[in-house]
C-alpha cells in the first residue's frame, strides 16, 4: 500500500540515481532542452524584430537594405540551427543516458545471475529472469526520455510564474490553482495506474516465462501433439496482459488529456475574475493578459511534465523488479586458500548432510576418504543422492552440515575460481555451448590444439570432431543440437578431461555412448588415471583421483573401490568383489542385467 | 532465405528485414485484423482533437483581444461570457474525442497484438524441429515478448496521428495558398530538403532499428545461455568468461540503440531548421512581394504566424515516422516468424487417420541428411510389422534418433518416405499422428509444474488414480510412493529439481498415459539404475502387447529381450535379426555384444 501513495516520490528517487549516475550526460541533455526552450522564445523574438526592422520599413519606405535582409536570414537561421543543436543535444542526450543506465542494469543484473547460488536460480524460471534483464530494466529508464525536456521547461515554467506573481497576486493565485489540480490529478493517476503497471510487468515476465519454457520443450510439445494445449496457456496470459494494458490504456488516455486541458481552463477561470476584478477597478486588462498568456505558456511544461509523470509508474515497478534480483542475497561466500598440491588430490567427505527441501532428508551422514591418485566408485539406486553429492564436491551448493575437504582445505575456505583449477566434473546431462568445438572444451582458457586432441581422443570423440566441417571450429549449435547424445555427452567430457584435473568427477557420463565407445573410453581413462602412464593420449594428467558415479560394472570396474549409497548414508563400501559377495542390495542393483527377465521365467 | 533450399525444408528463421515498412503494416493488420476495427470512427475523433488543440488557442486569444477591451474600453461581459463558454466547450469536447481515440487505440492496438503473439507463439510450434533447434531460444522468446511491445507505442501514438499530421499539413497549405501562393511555394521549397532527406534517413533508420532488434534477440539469448547452463558456468569457474561474452551483447545492443537515437534526432532536428528557414523566407520574399504591390505588410505578418501552423504538423509527422521505425523493425520480426514456412504441413481435416491397434511401420528407400550436411542416413529399407518389439542399436551418431525422428515424424525425409500402416506420414493428420505414434526422446524434458501436471501431459484429463494406475503398471509405484509429496512433488525448471533417473521415469509415465499405439524410445531408461531399469523394461514387454515398440538402446540388455534386432552403422542397417540368431554372425553385433558382456562379467 505505501507503494501506491508514493508513486510520484519513487518515480523521483528513480530519476535521482540515473541523474548521479550519469550527471554530465544528464547537464548536457538538460542545456540542450532549455537551449531549445530559451530559443523557441527566441523565434518569436526574432520574428517581432524582423517585423519592426525590415517588414514594416521596407513596406512603408518601398526598400530594404540587403544587410536588413541578410540580417533576418541570419537571426532565423542561426536561431533554427541552434534550435537544432539544442534538439540534438537534447535527444540524443537522453538516449546515451538512458542506454547508458539499461547497460550499467542489465550488467549489474546479469552479474547477479552468475553470482547467486543454484538454490535461488531453481526458483526463478529462465523466462523470468530474461524479462528482469530486458523488459524490467526498460520500464526502469523509460521516464529519462522525456526528463530534459521535462528539466528544461519547468525552467520556463519558473519564470512565467514569477512573471504572474508580480502582475496581480490575486489573479496570479487564482491562476496557480492549475499546479493543485495538477498534483491531484497525477496522484489519482499514479494511484489508478501503479497497481495495474505492476501486473502488466508480472504479466510480461510469466509471458516471458511460458514462451522460453514452451520453446525449450518443443520437442516434447510436438511429439506429444500438444501445441494447441501450450497455445492456449500462452494466449491465457496474453489476454490477460492484454486486459491489463488495456485498462492502463485508458487511464493514460484520460490523464494526458486532462493534463492539456486544465491550464486551458485555469485561463477561462482568470478570465472570469478577471473581467469582475476589472469591473471595480481591482485590475486592469494588461494585467488579466498578462496573465492568460502566462498560463497559456505554462501549459507546454505541464504537458511536458505529464510525460514524465505518466512513465512513472511503469518505471517504479521496473526498478522495483531489477532491485529485487540485486538485492538478492545467498551469494556464496569464498575463503583465500590456494589449492598448492600437485598430482592427485586427497578428497574426504566427512559427516556430510544436505537435503533439498528444507524438512527433507537425503544425504544424512556421509563419510568417506579418497586417497589421491585412487579411483572410487560411487554407486547407489535411483535418487539416491549421487549426483546431489557431487555437487557438494564442486560446490555448486553447501551441506547444510559436516564438510568436504580437498588435500585437507574445506571446500568453503577455498578462493574463487580455486576449486575449479583442481576439479572438475562432468555432469550427468551434458550442457554445450552455442559456440565452436573448441571453445566449448576450453571455455576460454589458454590451451593449444594438440592437448585439445588429446582430450577429444581419450573422450573417443577425435573421429567425429575431424569429420565436422571445420572441426575444431564447427559451430555446435544452442545445447550442441548438432550433435548426438552421445556425441554431445564426450565433448562434455573432453571438456573436463583436457583441463587434467587433480580430481575429475563423472557423474554417469557414459550413460548415452554404446558399449563399445564406452569400453574404449574406460580403456583411455585406465589407462590415464589407474596406470599413472602419463601420456597414452590422454589429457588427463597422470595420476588424478577420480570419482565416477556409475551404475554399470564396465565403469564400476574402473574404481579401486566401490561406495555404495544408500538411504543417505554409506551403507557399504570396499573393492566390487567384496560387495557383490556380501551385500545382497549391491548385487541385485548392479547385477540387473544379467538376471534373466524375471517375466520371462514367471 | 527460404527459397535458396527449395527442396529442403528451410531451417532458419525468417528475419522478416526485408520487408518493407508500408508492407510491414499491411501483413501486420492482416495478422490482426482487429486493428482495422472502428478505424474510421477512432479517426474522427482524432481530427476532432486536433481539431479542438488549434481552435482552443484561438478563442482563448479571441477572448482576450476583443473582449478584455471592448467598443468602450471596458470589458465586453457578454461577449466574454459567450466566447467563455464556447472555449469551455471546446476544451471539453477536445478531452473528451482525445480520451476517446486514444482508448479506442489502446483497446484495438492492445488486441491486434495480442492476436499477433499468439499467433507468433503457435507458429514457432508448428515450425519443423530443425529450425526451431537453429534459432535461439532466447531470440524466438524475444520475438514474441518484447519485439511486439514495440508495436504497441507506435499503434497508439503513431499511426492515425501522423494521417492526421498529414492532413494538417493539406489543410495548412490550403490556407497558405488562401493567402498568397508565391509564399506557399517558398515554404514547401524551404522543406523540401527535409522531406526528400526523409527517405535517406528512413532507410538508414529502418536499418539501424532491425540492428537494434536484432541486438535485443542476441542479449537475450546471450542472458539465457549462462542461466540454463549456471552449473557448468560455476563448476568450471567460467563466470569471467561469461561475463565478459554477456557484456559484450548489452554493449552492442547499446550502440546500437545509441546510433539509433542519433539518426532520430538528427532527423528530427532538421525540421526545426526546415522551418527557421521558412520563415525567414516568407519575410524576405514577402517583402520583394510586396515591392511588386502584391502583399501588405499585414498579410506578410500573417503569414509568418501561418507557417507554425505548417511547421507543427511537420514536426510531429517527421517525429512519428523515425519513431515507427522502431515498432516496425519489431513487428517485422515478428510477421518474420509467421513468413517461415511451417514445412511439416498438416493435411488437417484432408489427412487421413490411423486406425488404432498395433501400427506396421515401413520406411522406403528413406535418404535423410541434416541442412548442410552429408547424407546421416541412407536408402535406409524396412519393415517393422505390427505388434513386434524391435531393438535399434548401434554406436553413438550412426543415425538411431534420426531414425526416430523420421518414424514420428519430427522430420520428413529428404528422399523415400515412411508409411504407417501404409499411409505416408505425410499424409496423416497430424492429431490423429500425435494420438497413436508417441516418441520418448533422449533428453526428457519435463515442465516447471507438478508431477501430476507432467503425467497428464500425456493424456489431458487424466485423474490421479489413472496416473498412479499407470505408474504401478509400469513398475514405478514403488518410486511415487516414496516421493513426500506423491504427485504433487514440483519438479522444477526442465524437471531439475528431480534425479536424471526420476526425469526419465516421468517422460515414461507421461509416454504411457499417451496409451500410444507405436511407442519410441530412444534410450529413454538411460539413467535408470539397471534394476529399475530391468524392472521398467520387463513392465514394458507386458505393456506392449498389442502395440508396436521401437526401442533404441546402447544397454543390449534391451536387446536381448526384442523381438528383432536392427543393427544401424553409419546410417546403413547392416544386421537385422533376433538377438540369439545376430550373436551368432560375425558381425557388428557380435561385437557390440562382445563389449556388453565383457563389460558385464566383471
Ligand atoms: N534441486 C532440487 N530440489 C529438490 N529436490 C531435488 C533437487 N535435486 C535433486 N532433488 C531430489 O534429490 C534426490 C536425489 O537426487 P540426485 O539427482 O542426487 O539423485 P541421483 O542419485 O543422482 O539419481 P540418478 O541416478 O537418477 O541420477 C531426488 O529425490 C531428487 O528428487
Ligand atoms: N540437428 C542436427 N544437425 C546436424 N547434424 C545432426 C543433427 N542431429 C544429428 N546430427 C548428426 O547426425 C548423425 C546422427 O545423429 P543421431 O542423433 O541420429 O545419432 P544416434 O545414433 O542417435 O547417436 P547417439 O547414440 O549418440 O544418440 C550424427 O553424426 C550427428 O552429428
Ligand atoms: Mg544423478
Ligand atoms: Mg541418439
Amino acid at each position: 500500500m505505501p507503494r501506491r501513495t508514493s508513486t510520484t516520490r519513487d518515480g523521483f528517487a528513480v530519476l535521482a540515481v540515473a541523474i548521479r549516475r550519469e550527471p554530465w550526460i544528464f547537464t548536457v541533455s538538460t542545456i540542450g532542452s532549455v537551449l531549445f526552450g530559451a530559443l523557441t522564445v527566441a523565434d518569436a523574438w526574432v520574428l517581432g524584430w524582423s517585423t519592426q526592422h525590415a517588414v514594416l520599413p521596407a513596406f512603408d519606405t518601398g526598400e530594404v537594405s540587403a544587410g536588413v535582409l541578410w540580417a533576418v536570414l541570419g537571426l532565423f537561421v542561426g536561431v533554427a540551427i541552434l534550435r537544432a543543436v539544442g534538439i540534438v543535444a537534447r535527444r540524443l542526450g537522453a538516449g546515451v543516458m538512458q542506454y547508458r543506465m539499461q547497460a550499467h542494469y542489465r550488467r549489474a543484473v546479469t552479474r547477479q545471475y552468475l553470482t547467486l547460488p543454484m538454490e535461488w536460480h531453481q526458483k526463478h524460471p529462465t523466462g523470468e529472469l530474461l524479462s528482469n534483464a530486458n523488459s524490467d530494466v526498460e520500464a526502469a529508464w523509460g521516464p529519462i526520455a522525456p526528463l530534459p525536456m521535462a528539466v528544461g521547461t519547468v525552467v520556463m515554467m519558473v519564470i512565467a510564474v514569477v512573471q504572474m506573481l508580480l502582475a496581480d497576486l490575486v489573479l496570479a493565485m487564482v491562476g496557480l490553482l492549475v499546479f493543485p489540480a495538477v498534483i491531484v490529478a497525477n496522484l489519482a493517476y499514479q494511484r489508478a495506474a501503479s497497481p495495474l503497471m505492476t501486473r502488466a510487468q508480472q504479466l510480461r515476465a510469466e509471458l516471458s516465462e511460458v514462451a522460453h519454457e514452451s520453446f525449450d520443450g518443443a520437442m516434447v510439445v510436438k511429439t506429444l501433439g500438444r501445441e494447441s494445449e501450450e497455445t492456449e496457456r500462452f494466449a491465457a496470459k496474453a489476454h490477460e496482459l492484454r486486459d491489463v494494458s488495456i485498462r492502463a490504456g485508458r487511464i493514460r488516455a484520460a490523464f494526458d488529456p486532462t493534463l492539456t486541458a486544465l491550464p486551458n481552463v485555469g485561463v477561462l477561470v482568470v478570465l472570469a475574475l478577471g473581467v469582475y476584478r476589472v469591473l471595480h477597478g481591482q485590475s486592469d486588462p494588461g494585467n488579466v493578459i498578462t496573465i492568460a498568456y502566462l498560463l497559456t505558456i505554462v501549459s507546454f511544461p505541464i504537458r511536458s511534465l505529464g510525460w514524465l509523470l505518466g512513465e512513472f509508474p511503469r518505471s517504479v515497478v521496473g526498478f522495483d523488479r531489477v532491485t529485487a534480483v540485486l538485492q538478492a542475497t545467498g551469494e556464496m561466500q569464498y575463503g583465500a586458500s590456494r589449492l598448492e598440491g600437485t598430482g592427485g588430490a586427497l578428497l574426504e567427505v566427512d559427516h556430510l548432510a544436505y537435503a533439498h527441501e528444507p524438512d527433507g532428508r537425503l544425504l544424512d551422514d556421509v563419510t568417506f576418504t579418497v586417497t589421491p591418485g585412487r579411483t572410487v566408485a560411487l554407486v547407489g539406486a535411483t535418487a539416491s543422492g549421487k549426483s546431489t553429492l557431487t555437487s557438494l564436491m564442486t560446490r555448486l551448493v553447501d551441506p547444510d552440515a559436516g564438510a568436504i575437504r580437498v588435500d585437507g582445505t574445506d571446500l568453503r575456505d577455498l578462493a574463487k575460481g580455486e576449486l575449479a583449477r583442481s576439479v572438475a566434473v562432468v555432469p550427468q546431462a551434458a550442457f554445450l555451448f552455442d559456440d565452436t568445438v573448441r571453445d566449448n572444451i576450453t571455455l576460454g582458457a589458454d590451451v593449444p590444439d594438440e592437448e585439445v586432441w588429446a582430450a577429444l581422443r581419450t573422450a573417443q570423440a577425435d573421429g567425429f570432431v575431424a569429420a565436422l566441417p571445420g572441426a575444431l571450429d564447427a559451430r555446435l549449435g544452442e545445447r550442441g543440437t548438432s550433435l548426438s547424445g552421445g556425441q554431445r555427452q564426450r565433448i562434455s567430457l573432453a571438456r573436463a578431461l583436457v583441463r587434467k584435473p587433480r580430481l575429475l568427477i563423472l557423474d554417469d557420463a557414459t550413460s548415452a555412448v554404446d558399449p563399445e565407445v564406452e569400453a574404449r573410453i574406460l580403456g583411455a581413462l585406465r589407462g590415464g588415471v589407474g596406470g599413472g602412464n602419463v601420456d597414452d593420449g590422454g589429457g588427463d594428467g597422470g595420476d588424478s583421483t577420480l570419482v565416477v558415479v556409475a551404475y554399470r560394472k564396465a565403469t564400476i570396474g574402473l574404481a579401486d573401490e566401490v561406495i555404495h549409497l544408500a538411504d543417505g548414508e554409506v551403507v557399504d563400501r570396499g573393492s566390487h568383489v567384496e560387495l557383490l559377495d556380501r551385500s545382497p542390495a549391491y548385487a541385485d542393483l548392479v547385477n540387473a542385467y544379467e538376471q534373466q527377465p524375471a517375466g520371462e521365467a514367471e | 532465405m527460404s527459397t535458396t533450399a527449395a527442396t529442403r525444408e528451410s531451417t532458419t528463421v525468417d528475419t522478416g528485414e526485408q520487408i518493407p515498412a508500408l508492407e510491414t503494416i499491411r501483413r501486420g493488420v492482416a495478422v490482426s485484423p482487429e486493428l482495422r476495427e472502428g478505424l474510421v470512427g477512432t479517426f474522427l475523433l482524432a481530427v476532432l482533437a486536433t481539431i479542438g488543440q488549434v481552435v482552443i488557442p484561438i478563442a482563448v486569444q479571441q477572448t482576450l483581444d476583443r473582449g478584455l477591451s471592448g467598443p468602450g474600453g471596458e470589458p465586453d461581459v457578454r461577449f466574454m461570457v459567450e466566447m467563455g463558454l464556447m472555449a469551455f466547450a471546446a476544451i471539453v469536447v477536445t478531452g473528451v474525442a482525445s480520451y476517446l481515440m486514444t482508448s479506442r487505440l489502446f483497446t484495438t492496438a492492445e488486441r491486434g497484438l495480442a492476436t499477433l503473439r499468439i499467433k507468433a507463439f503457435r507458429h514457432v510450434h508448428d515450425l519443423p524441429v530443425l529450425t526451431q533447434n537453429t534459432e535461439r531460444r532466447g531470440a524466438l522468446v524475444s520475438r514474441v515478448t518484447s519485439d511486439v511491445d514495440q508495436v504497441s507505442q507506435f499503434l497508439v501514438f503513431g499511426g492515425i496521428l501522423f494521417v492526421v499530421s498529414v492532413l494538417q499539413i493539406g489543410v495548412a497549405t490550403v490556407i497558405m495558398l488562401f493567402y498568397s501562393w508565391q509564399l506557399t511555394l517558398v515554404v514547401w521549397i524551404c522543406f523540401l530538403p527535409l522531406f526528400l532527406s526523409l527517405r535517406f534517413f528512413q532507410r538508414r533508420l529502418s536499418d539501424a532499428y532491425a540492428t537494434v532488434r536484432r541486438q535485443v534477440g542476441i542479449m537475450l539469448s546471450a542472458i539465457s545461455e549462462p542461466v540454463v547452463g549456471a552449473a557448468v558456468v560455476r563448476s568450471y569457474a567460467v563466470e569471467e568468461r561469461t561475463q565478459k561474452r554477456i557484456d559484450a551483447a548489452i554493449a552492442a545492443h547499446q550502440q546500437a540503440s545509441t546510433r539509433a537515437q542519433g539518426f532520430t534526432a538528427f532527423s528530427f532536428s532538421l525540421g526545426g531548421l526546415s522551418g527557421g528557414l521558412a520563415n525567414a523566407g516568407v519575410l524576405i520574399f514577402g517583402i520583394w512581394l510586396g515591392f511588386a504591390d502584391q502583399i501588405t505588410a499585414g498579410e506578410v505578418i500573417a503569414f509568418a504566424f501561418l507557417v507554425s501552423l505548417f511547421v507543427m504538423p511537420v514536426q510531429m509527422g517527421t517525429q512519428i515516422l523515425t519513431e515507427a521505425q522502431n515498432a516496425i523493425a519489431g513487428w517485422r520480426r515478428v510477421i518474420g516468424i509467421l513468413e517461415t514456412p511451417a514445412d511439416l504441413v498438416d493435411p488437417g481435416a484432408d489427412g487421413q487417420v490411423l486406425p488404432r491397434g498395433p501400427i506396421d511401420v515401413e520406411f522406403r528407400d528413406v535418404t535423410y541428411s541434416y541442412p548442410g550436411g552429408p547424407d546421416v542416413l541412407h536408402d535406409l529399407d524396412m519393415h517393422i510389422s505390427s505388434g513386434t518389439r524391435v531393438a535399434i542399436v548401434g554406436e553413438t551418431g550412426s543415425g538411431k534418433s534420426t531414425f526416430a525422428k523420421l518414424l514420428t515424424r519430427l522430420m520428413d525425409p529428404r528422399l523415400g518416405a515412411v508409411l504407417l500402416d501404409g499411409i505416408d506420414v505425410r499424409d496423416i493428420r497430424q492429431s490423429s499422428l500425435r494420438r497413436s505414434v508417441v516418441l520418448v526422446p533422449q533428453e526428457g524434458f519435463l515442465f516447471d509444474d507438478t508431477l501430476r501436471a507432467n503425467a497428464r501431459y500425456g493424456r489431458l484429463d487424466a485423474s490421479d488414480e489413472e496416473i498412479l494406475e499407470s505408474a504401478m503398471q509400469l513398475g514405478l509405484a514403488d518410486w511415487v510412493d516414496g516421493l513426500p509429496r506423491g504427485l504433487d512433488t514440483r519438479v522444477g525448471q526442465r524437471g531439475e529439481s528431480l534425479s536424471a533417473g526420476e526425469r526419465q521415469l516421468v517422460a515414461l509415465l507421461r509416454a504411457h498415459l499417451a496409451d500410444p499405439d507405436l511407442l519410441v524410445l530412444d534410450e529413454a531408461t538411460s539413467a535408470v539404475d539397471p534394476n529399475l531399469e530391468m524392472r521398467i523394461g520387463r513392465a514394458l514387454e507386458r505393456l506392449m502387447h498389442g502395440r508396436t515398440s521401437v526401442t533404441i538402446a546402447h544397454r543390449l540388455s534391451t536387446a536381448e529381450n526384442a523381438d528383432e534386432v536392427v543393427v544401424v552403422d553409419r546410417g546403413r542397417i547392416v544386421q537385422r535379426g533376433p538377438h540369439a540368431e545376430l550373436v551368432a554372425q560375425d558381425g557388428v553385433y557380435a561385437g557390440l555384444h562382445a563389449s556388453w558382456v565383457a563389460q558385464q562379467g566383471r
